[in-house]
């Protein structure tokens, strides 16, 4: 275990090492100059904010001097934003993003595990059949799509809720919906030919012939044992919800994470680029690694590497 | 007496049943065993190939069925669509713009030419030509840049997977096939690749390239690939074990002939089926590129730029928005019950 842990730990670090290399790299790549309206700054101006970002050192330097920078948790100045740093600004976009990532992944799992579970128990039932169809729409149907429609006809036609801004509780119900779907979906899915697997096997008969009873079987066999690989969608789920908040928070306009990504891509805003490219692929490791960690403490068939059983 | 060698005890037995031994052996002597119908029925069918079996199955499933069908004929729309009417996807006629789309005889399915205000658009600038999707605000025709648009996205998919399936077969072959330090090098490369974003990955490429469909194709290859890999190792890795191989190995069969004879073809159903579930990845990837403003140029159409016009004039407009919206859909809908469809046909023990 210690040592998967620290191997774990190694694979963590270069990844990151990696992906921070490549994204310093692809800005230097990246046509036009960071600033806007370069034309109307005298040579001297752009001297002096060259020097102050220090864009004029050689690019081995300022590789470094980046990198330096990160250890100790700061990711640069915006260019276009005068004057305030990266971090600040991802500290103050993370809340509503992370509100409505959460509070997608807790409809969609809830509702997901409900279809899910009752699909298979009524296993070629009606309602098998509609919530199959269901969650193969869920998956299909891209997230921004549905959010669209779903901000045309109940926002826009119905009235029922805010169409868009972050004003209250009310505004945070529909994009959290619209990124729940595919979260819905995918639970929906792995749990129902989860429990159908488990319902086949050997322990669940058992169960039944020394005469327990039919509910305790499924709540304390089934469900519990269909459960466990569940934890395993956690690192998908976590990247499907990431990749729906950049198009749904610009559709529903949250000020989160999401929004200033796409804005910053829009106005070439190098530095934010970069910190939240890395902020995301840090945030992506992490949830992988946490996930795998628990799934074995869940599952004791699991061994890890190097580990005899 | 015949020299018998059978066993002392069946000597015996012979013996004291004393057997009536005819001198010569004739026809007549024969019974004929009483074929078992089973087994008859058995010996009647033809061997089936792996390949009819699985088609056999997929043709069973109802849904892979008809969204095979709905696919072929979504593809046949979207070449033949744009040269159904006169207009063409560039082609700006500003006097027309914003039109509600209206077809001849279909004006009780809603497409009547009547706007969100309820106003008969063409009655009331006097238009005799029917734009069936309507026009967008440059007075587009909608018609032919969705199916033009269908046309650009699954051409990117198409060439994308394709390429996928190229570099992923050839990496994850080499490695499973070599083994040893090679295959230990090339996974970890893989391992580290697996742990990067792939939606990262491709919007820092696309905003250094060129936009364009060339570039868009590159940029989701450069991560893509790393899926395909790694199925073509498991399954190289498992099959590089079993007797055939090593027969095949023993006769002093060449590498070459290995991958291709043996190897290969039986890799080729996972490789089918992760070809067709890359394919909606990839219609998405596309289609969400351009949402967030990193896809096609105009006047170029893929669905993705089209949802995205046709979401920012939804309110007044929304025949913008659903048209491609639902074609994309079906597209993706279609694909990904025809993959499920033939995972299950392909690989029965894959079944989700």
């Amino acid at each position: 275990m210690k040592r998967y842990l620290v191997q774990r730990i190694g694979y963590m670090l270069v990844t990151l090492f990696v992906i921070i290399t490549i994204t310093f790299f692809l800005m230097q790549l990246l046509p036009g100059t960071p600033f806007t309206n370069p034309e109307k700054l005298t040579d001297q101006q752009l001297a002096i904010l060259n020097a102050k970002y220090g864009l004029d050192q050689p690019v081995g330097i300022q590789y470094i001097r980046y990198l330096g920078n990160l250890v100790q948790g700061d990711l640069g100045y915006s260019f276009q934003h005068a004057g305030r740093t990266v971090s600040s600004m991802i500290s103050d976009r993370i809340g509503p993003s992370a509100f409505i990532g959460l509070q997608a992944l807790i409809i969609g799992t809830i509702i997901g595990l409900i279809l899910g579970i009752v699909s298979a128990l009524k296993h070629n039932s009606i309602f098998d059949y509609g919530s199959v169809t269901l969650a193969v729409l869920g998956m299909s149907i891209p997230s921004f799509v549905f959010a669209a429609l779903l901000q045309y006809y109940v926002g826009v036609k119905l009235e029922w809720l805010p169409v868009a801004l972050w004003e209250g509780y009310s505004s945070t119900i529909l994009p959290s919906i619209a990124l729940s779907v595919t979260v819905t979906a995918t639970v929906a899915r792995f749990i129902r030919s989860e429990m159908l697997e488990v319902l086949g096997q050997d322990y669940v008969i058992t169960a039944r012939a020394k005469g327990m009873n039919e509910q305790q079987v499924i709540v304390k066999h089934v469900i519990r044992n269909a459960l466990i690989p569940v934890v395993t969608m956690l690192g998908p789920l976590a990247v499907a919800i990431m990749t729906g908040t950049l198009v749904i928070e610009k559709i529903f306009a949250v000020p989160g994470l999401g929004e200033q990504f796409t804005l910053s891509i829009l106005v070439l805003d190098y530095s934010v680029i970069m910190g939240i490219s890395i902020f995301y692929s840090a945030l992506f490791i992490f949830v992988v690694f946490v996930v795998d960690i628990i799934y074995g403490f869940l599952d004791p068939r699991i061994t890890y590497k190097g580990e005899s059983a | 007496m015949k020299k018998s060698t059978n066993t002392s005890l069946m000597n015996k037995e012979v013996q004291t049943q004393n057997l009536y031994i005819p001198e010569e052996i004739t026809a007549d002597l024969f019974e004929k065993a009483p074929l078992d119908v089973y087994k008859s029925e058995e010996i009647g069918t033809p061997p089936v190939s792996f390949w009819k079996e699985a088609f056999l199955r997929l043709a069973k499933n109802k849904g892979a069925m008809i969204s095979l069908f709905l696919l072929l004929a979504l593809i046949v729309v979207a070449i033949i669509g744009p040269s159904m009417n006169e207009f063409t996807y560039r082609e700006q006629t500003i006097e027309h713009s914003n039109l509600p789309p209206k077809v001849q005889g279909l004006e009780w399915l809603g497409f009547d030419g009547v706007d969100s205000n309820g106003v008969n658009q063409y009655a009331e600038q006097n238009i005799d030509t029917n734009y069936w999707f309507g026009t967008d605000e440059f007075g587009r025709d909608l018609w032919t840049r969705v199916w033009k648009g269908t046309q650009i996205s699954l051409f990117i998919a198409l060439v994308a997977a394709l390429l996928d399936l190229i570099i992923g077969v050839v990496y994850g072959g080499i490695s499973s096939f070599y083994g040893g330090r090679v295959d230990n090098i090339m996974q970890r490369i893989i391992e580290v690749l697996m742990g990067i974003p792939n939606l990262i990955v491709i919007i820092l490429f696309i905003l250094i390239l060129e936009p364009g469909v060339r570039s868009i194709i590159l940029a989701m290859i450069i991560t893509g690939w790393v899926g395909m890999a790694r199925v073509v190792r498991g399954q190289v890795l498992q099959l590089k074990g079993q007797e055939f191989v090593l027969a095949s190995r023993t006769l002093g069969a060449s590498n070459s002939r290995l991958i291709w004879k043996h190897l290969l073809p039986n890799v080729m159903g996972p490789i089918i089926v992760t070809v067709m579930f890359t394919i909606p990845t990839a219609i998405f990837f596309e289609a969400f590129l351009s949402f967030i403003g990193l896809g096609l140029q105009a006047p170029l159409a893929s669905l993705g730029v089209l949802i995205e016009d046709g979401y920012k004039s939804m309110r007044y407009f929304s025949y913008k928005l659903i048209y491609p919206a639902v074609v994309i859909s079906t597209i993706m809908i279609c694909f990904n019950l025809l993959a499920d469809g033939l995972r299950d046909a392909l690989d029965p023990k894959m079944r989700k």
